[in-house]
């Protein structure tokens, strides 16, 4: 499964590791959905960090689209917010 | 999935607005890869700003750092003249800067890092916008129009969602960037003020390097008002160098100290 860090490129990672992603997902949903920063902050440190443990970087020229898509690192609880709203922040 | 999901999906379908225009899908081809060649340039650009505004930080932080030094100087001229008040005044105004210098570190790290990343996406969009320039050559030589459509596809979902990627990308370091130029300017205007300092000419400079002076001419009077109640004329080099404070010198040198020009952007 390709997955993408905005701002830093794909991964692609091996199905076994998905249901450790899908559970620091979790986590990251429920600091956003409870507006806590700093444990937005280390959800998705630490969901990042997993990707990109467990997976191989993508080539820059492979042209190949991502399964999923995860937020930059340095991203704010309330930019993921509008990210999810489909509003701001994603040139259309 | 929830969160990636729904990331992705929303990510995703405004990656894929930008490209259906053309009737003929080969022109289509042609119509995004124009598209892909002005992002790269504009990331590009994006990377000299990013550039511009951290030499600006640079730039302020080693003027205030100038500054700085200046102050340890006076404070400590200052105290070899007896005037405490004076030295703990320019002490005090030089913990007033140590905090805006860290700031400004703090930003120069972070448009380093915009820069660096944003170099990085300019690598990456490079190396797909040549993969795709060769895929839709192949794809125009080899296919009609009607068969084309499943392959330009294929081509597109890559490149759509690095596009998506490095056009957030610069608009971040875009948002970054304003917020601390607009820091920078109000901190151009300070120096240029003389808020923070402004020692342009001698007698000119701030206050404590004017009192400094001032204390030091008078005791140069002093000294050589002695040496004619003696009854011996001092050499002319003598007149400072017999000032029983030794600080008068280095005071005329920092006060006519040329300052760089303020407000430099």
């Amino acid at each position: 499964m390709i997955i993408r860090i905005l701002g830093e490129g794909q991964y692609d990672v091996a199905e076994g590791s998905v249901d450790g992603l899908n559970q620091l997902d979790r986590a990251l949903e429920d600091a956003v959905d409870a507006g806590d920063e700093a444990a937005f902050t280390e959800a998705l440190a630490g969901l990042l960090s997993a990707v990109r443990g467990s997976g191989a970087a993508l080539p820059d020229d492979s042209l190949e689209d991502s399964d999923l898509i995860l937020p930059p690192a340095d991203a704010s609880i309330d930019e993921v917010r509008q990210m999810l709203t489909g509003e701001g922040l994603i040139p259309g | 999935m929830s969160l990636m999901k729904r990331m992705s999906l929303i990510f995703r379908s405004k990656a894929n607005k930008v490209l259906d225009k053309a009737e003929d899908p080969r022109e289509t081809l042609d119509y995004s890869y124009q598209r892909q060649v002005e992002l790269l340039s504009k990331v590009r650009r994006g990377v000299a700003d990013v550039a511009t505004s951290r030499k600006r930080v640079e730039l302020q932080v080693a003027q205030l750092e100038q500054q700085e030094n200046k102050l340890t100087e006076q404070a400590k001229k200052a105290l070899s003249m007896g005037r405490e008040d004076l030295a703990r005044e320019a002490l005090t105004r030089k913990s007033g800067l140590a905090g805006q210098v860290g700031d400004l570190r703090a930003q120069q790290a972070q448009l380093q890092g915009e820069e660096e990343k944003l170099t990085m996406a300019s690598q990456r969009l490079q190396a797909k916008v040549e993969a795709f320039r060769t895929k839709k050559e192949t794809i125009k030589a080899t296919y009609t129009a009607a068969e084309a459509q499943t392959r330009i596809n294929e081509a597109f979902s890559g490149i759509s969602e690095e596009m998506g990627d490095v056009g957030l990308a610069v608009q971040r370091a875009e948002d970054k960037t304003a917020q601390m130029q607009a820091r920078a300017g109000a901190i151009d205007e300070l120096i240029a003020s003389g808020a923070l300092d402004d020692a342009s000419a001698i007698g000119q400079g701030d206050d404590i390097a004017r009192e400094l002076e001032s204390l030091s001419s008078r005791s140069d009077v002093e000294a050589e008002l002695a040496a004619l109640k003696s009854g011996s004329t001092p050499p002319p080099a003598s007149i400072e160098a017999g000032d029983p404070t030794p600080a008068a010198e280095p005071v005329a040198e920092v006060t006519a100290e040329p300052e760089k020009e303020p407000g430099h952007s």
